[in-house]
């Protein structure tokens, strides 16, 4: 049962992935690459990784995406709906080729076998971020206050320019 | 559900519960949308796909541009998003005691975090980027 669901999860994934590099039109490019998103989390709960679910879903299915339709509505309306072959498509494939010429082997000569998932439980994670790891996580807090004034102060002087 | 005591049954039981809530909710409005085209009476013509029926005719592209201005509001969304992440694991474990000898820790962690980036969107506001300009 769990294999059925993991396959379906990965075709849909990659089904996705499909998807964003076929479509024309951008913005059902950024839709598929939600599908993608969405089913990777499916996978991370086959994984028994809940948290990682959550974030996928809040973070990438949500948040991600929402600011990659804001920048693909912000940016110039005569050049994307029909989107033709980029120039650079040979290397993007020879890029992605090596990638998968150094994954496939290594996961063929360093085979896993044996491995049990184990849950990371909320309680597990809480307990070692508020805890152990509680100065890292406040510094968390001041990267994205920086990255929100970061974000202000672009977004002002932009305005000031017009 | 701590890892000692994790059991894969009780996990796929609640996760199965979610599973087949996505996939009710996947069939009712997939059903809905059925029922529409199934019922609806289809007359096409060229008028209907405009924007206005009537009145001036509409530019040859639809797409137009949206403001910059709302491009503030989702980094203020995306930022506020991960802060809402790290809301989850807290919730969990702050009234737990067990957790050490201080065990207010969890719980004063999230304020101070909570206190930095509130302290965020009172930049944001006295810089006045909520506010819409004209």
């Amino acid at each position: 049962m769990a294999w059925f669901i993991f396959i379906s999860l990965a075709v849909l994934t990659i089904a996705g992935a499909l998807g964003v590099v076929v479509a024309r039109n951008v913005v059902h490019a950024a839709l598929a690459l939600l599908v993608s998103l969405i089913a990777v989390a499916g996978i991370y709960l086959v994984l028994f990784a809940e948290f990682l679910a959550l974030v996928q879903v809040l973070i990438y299915g949500g948040a991600i995406i929402i600011v990659l339709m804001f920048a693909i509505m912000l940016t110039r309306n005569t050049d994307y709906p029909k989107i033709s072959d980029n120039k650079q498509w040979p290397l993007a494939a020879l890029a992605a080729l090596a990638f998968l010429g150094v994954l496939a082997p290594s996961f063929i000569i360093n085979r896993v076998e044996g491995t049990k998932s184990h849950n990371a439980s909320f309680e597990g994670i809480g307990e070692s971020l508020f805890t152990t790891w509680a100065v890292p996580f406040e510094i968390a807090s001041l990267v994205l206050l920086v990255a929100l004034i970061g974000a202000i102060i672009i977004a002002r002087s932009d305005e000031e320019e017009n | 559900m701590t890892p000692d005591t994790f059991s894969v049954e009780l996990f796929t039981q609640n996760w199965t519960a979610v599973a087949l809530s996505a996939v009710v909710a996947a069939m009712a409005i997939g059903g809905m949308f059925a029922a529409s085209r199934m019922l609806s009476a289809r007359r096409h013509s060229e008028e209907k796909l405009t924007t206005y029926e009537c009145g001036i005719p509409p530019s040859p592209y639809t797409w137009s541009n949206i403001n910059v201005r709302f491009y503030i509001f989702a980094i203020l969304f995306l930022i506020f998003d991960v802060e809402a992440v790290f809301l989850f694991p807290w919730a969990v474990i702050f009234m737990q005691e067990k957790i050490n000898e201080a065990n207010t820790l969890p719980f004063y962690a999230m304020m101070m975090f909570l206190g930095v980036l509130a302290f965020a969107i009172i930049y944001a506001w006295k810089k006045g980027v909520l506010e819409w300009q004209k």
